[in-house]
């Protein structure tokens, strides 16, 4: 068995198998502990309208932070963005999805998907800069460059097999598939659920909040 | 047998003009990637290079390697070389058969010993009994004639890779030739068939530089198997645009468009066919309009399907996906009502407290 066979049969299988039982197993974990109702007249009587309005609300920073936080903001939305593009956008990646789901859309031709991986990993780096310059700021632990690390490589190892920088276009396909395997299984037990539970935090802190008549 | 006489006399005798055969030279020289000063070295060591004796041995194959050779756009040079080699021993091409064959084989073994090449192809049965040529098994023949040769040549991905024979689940335990000999330089040309230009391209590059050609991890000779069909594909600008044929009669296959969705294995198969092409240059697969099934990479046949591209996964994910999804959800849900049970039990012995 030639590397890039382990890596698209059991290996991204494995991973796949990983990713889909730990993520639900942590929503569920999360989410079936839920408090009881409060049971309080609410303070708002559109509460929980205003509650949800925070999955949204939270997406850029509250004003007196916008100048504070104008670099990470404007990196981050550049880093989501890009790889949301890439890894939806590109035809073997759209291959990947279609033999997975059956579905299948148009791609975008290759030029533009290059330059897009570029800026993703561009921004990724400009994060980690910052967070390695601040670190009061984010009391990083190990996990968070690990996520760091296993984000970038995908990115890296995609753009080189691209590229045919480095190994042989098959071996650095295989290391680009390992390094996504790899991904995959550390995504769930590490802060890339923040992918899932944005939307529940949001969703749960403009809820008790609003209850309470206070507003965020 | 073995006669005395040069590739320059036999070249001569077909009538085959001194330019054509510079010609040759130039073009041997440049798809093995020589460099061009080497070409009069070359054109002097063919034309004075005896008739080398070659056995063929032919074990679990299809003769198809041999027919592609044979059938090569003839006549030509290539052929030519072919015919000039003393080919001492082959099924298909010899007259003799029985004990007469069986003993052309060992006297020519007997009279080039440590000189003769061994061209081999097809794969080699490890359950003796499921291949045997005169009550020999292919097997003990191989490691007998392979004994005595200056090199061998596993022509074709059986031969080089244990191929369609070697294939899941392997019923005959086919192997390739560099797994059972380990002490002669051993070059594969692998494909099915191979290139014939690949073919006597590494015989050519034997008889003028007197060694075997340069090859990659795989053994392949690096000029024929350097680069990826992919990389010198002609519809390689539709791949960048991103335009591809969905089926093979849609507009994108009628406008050519790249055949990468249609599991063309072009990207990962190292082979010449996309610069060289087949039958005097006319085609090639992916040119015919069917992608490239990456017949020179070993265990093709088992590498997913055909029209699998290269980007899928080679699982059957569905019901798998399915049942982690449930194990996921019975431990979620295990775990938040085992801590749901916890803070109850909390909870009242804290009233109990009180």
């Amino acid at each position: 068995m030639s590397l890039l066979e382990f890596a698209r049969g059991p290996a991204i299988h494995w991973s796949l198998i990983i990713l889909v039982a730990g993520v639900i197993w942590r929503l569920l974990g999360v989410l079936v502990l839920t408090r009881g109702a409060d049971l309080s007249r609410p303070r708002d009587a559109f509460g929980n309208f205003k509650g949800y309005r925070t999955v949204f609300s939270r997406s850029w920073p509250s004003g007196e932070f916008t100048t504070a936080t104008r670099y990470q903001t404007i990196m981050a939305y550049f880093f989501h963005i890009a790889t949301l593009i890439v890894v939806v956008g590109i035809t073997p990646h759209i291959e990947f999805i279609q033999s997975l789901t059956g579905a299948s859309w148009p791609a975008l031709p290759n030029a533009l998907g290059v330059a897009i991986g570029t800026i993703a990993l561009v921004s990724l780096i400009a994060l980690i800069m910052r967070r390695l310059s601040k670190p009061k700021v984010y009391c990083s632990n190990i996990g968070d460059y690990i996520t760091w690390l296993l984000v970038a490589t995908p990115l890296v190892t995609g753009l080189m097999a691209f590229a045919h920088i480095g190994p042989r276009y098959e071996t650095m396909l295989a290391i680009h598939i390992l390094s996504v395997a790899v991904l995959f299984v550390w995504f769930p037990f590490s802060k890339l659920m923040h992918s899932f539970w944005f939307i529940f935090s949001r969703a749960q802190s403009g809820l008790s909040y609003a209850h309470k008549g206070v507003r965020i | 047998m073995v006669e005395q006489s040069t590739l320059g006399d036999l070249l001569r005798s077909q009538g085959v003009s001194r330019r054509a055969f510079i010609k040759f030279c130039s073009a041997t020289a440049s798809l093995m990637a020589l460099p061009e000063g080497l070409v009069p070295a070359i054109a002097e060591a063919l034309e004075q290079a005896k008739r080398p004796s070659v056995i063929w041995l032919s074990f679990q194959e299809c003769t198809g390697c041999t027919e592609a050779l044979t059938r090569s756009h003839a006549p030509s040079l290539e052929s030519l070389i072919f015919d000039f080699i003393s080919l001492d021993y082959h099924h298909t091409l010899q007259a003799a058969s029985g004990r007469a064959a069986e003993a052309a084989r060992e006297r020519a073994m007997e009279e080039n010993q440590g000189s003769y090449l061994v061209l081999v192809d097809g794969s080699i049965p490890r359950v003796k009994a499921y291949s045997t040529i005169a009550g020999i098994s292919n097997l003990d023949m191989l490691i007998e004639t392979a004994r005595g040769a200056a090199g061998l040549i596993a022509v074709g991905t059986c031969a080089a890779y244990g191929g369609l024979p070697a294939a899941a689940p392997n019923p005959t335990d086919a192997v390739a030739v560099s797994d059972l000999v380990h002490d002669k330089p051993i070059v594969n040309v692998p494909g099915c068939p191979p290139l014939p230009i690949a073919i006597t391209g590494v015989i050519a590059h034997y008889l003028t530089l007197g060694v075997l050609p340069e090859l990659d991890a795989l053994g392949r000779p690096l000029a024929f198997f350097g680069e990826t069909i992919h990389d010198r594909c002609y519809r390689r600008p539709f791949y960048d645009r991103g335009l591809f044929a969905e089926t093979f009669d849609d507009e994108g296959a009628r406008k050519g468009w790249c055949l990468y969705k249609l599991g063309c294995k072009g990207p990962v198969a190292y082979n010449a066919c996309a610069n060289v092409k087949w039958n005097q240059g006319v085609s090639f697969p992916v040119q015919s309009g069917h992608g490239c099934i990456g017949c020179s990479e070993p265990s093709f046949w088992d590498n997913g399907g055909i029209y699998e591209s290269i980007a899928r996964g080679q699982f059957g994910t569905g019901p798998k996906i399915a049942t982690a999804a449930l194990v996921g959800a019975a431990a979620g849900a295990g775990a938040a009502l085992l801590a749901r049970n916890k803070k109850e039990k909390k909870a009242a012995a804290h009233s109990a407290t009180e």
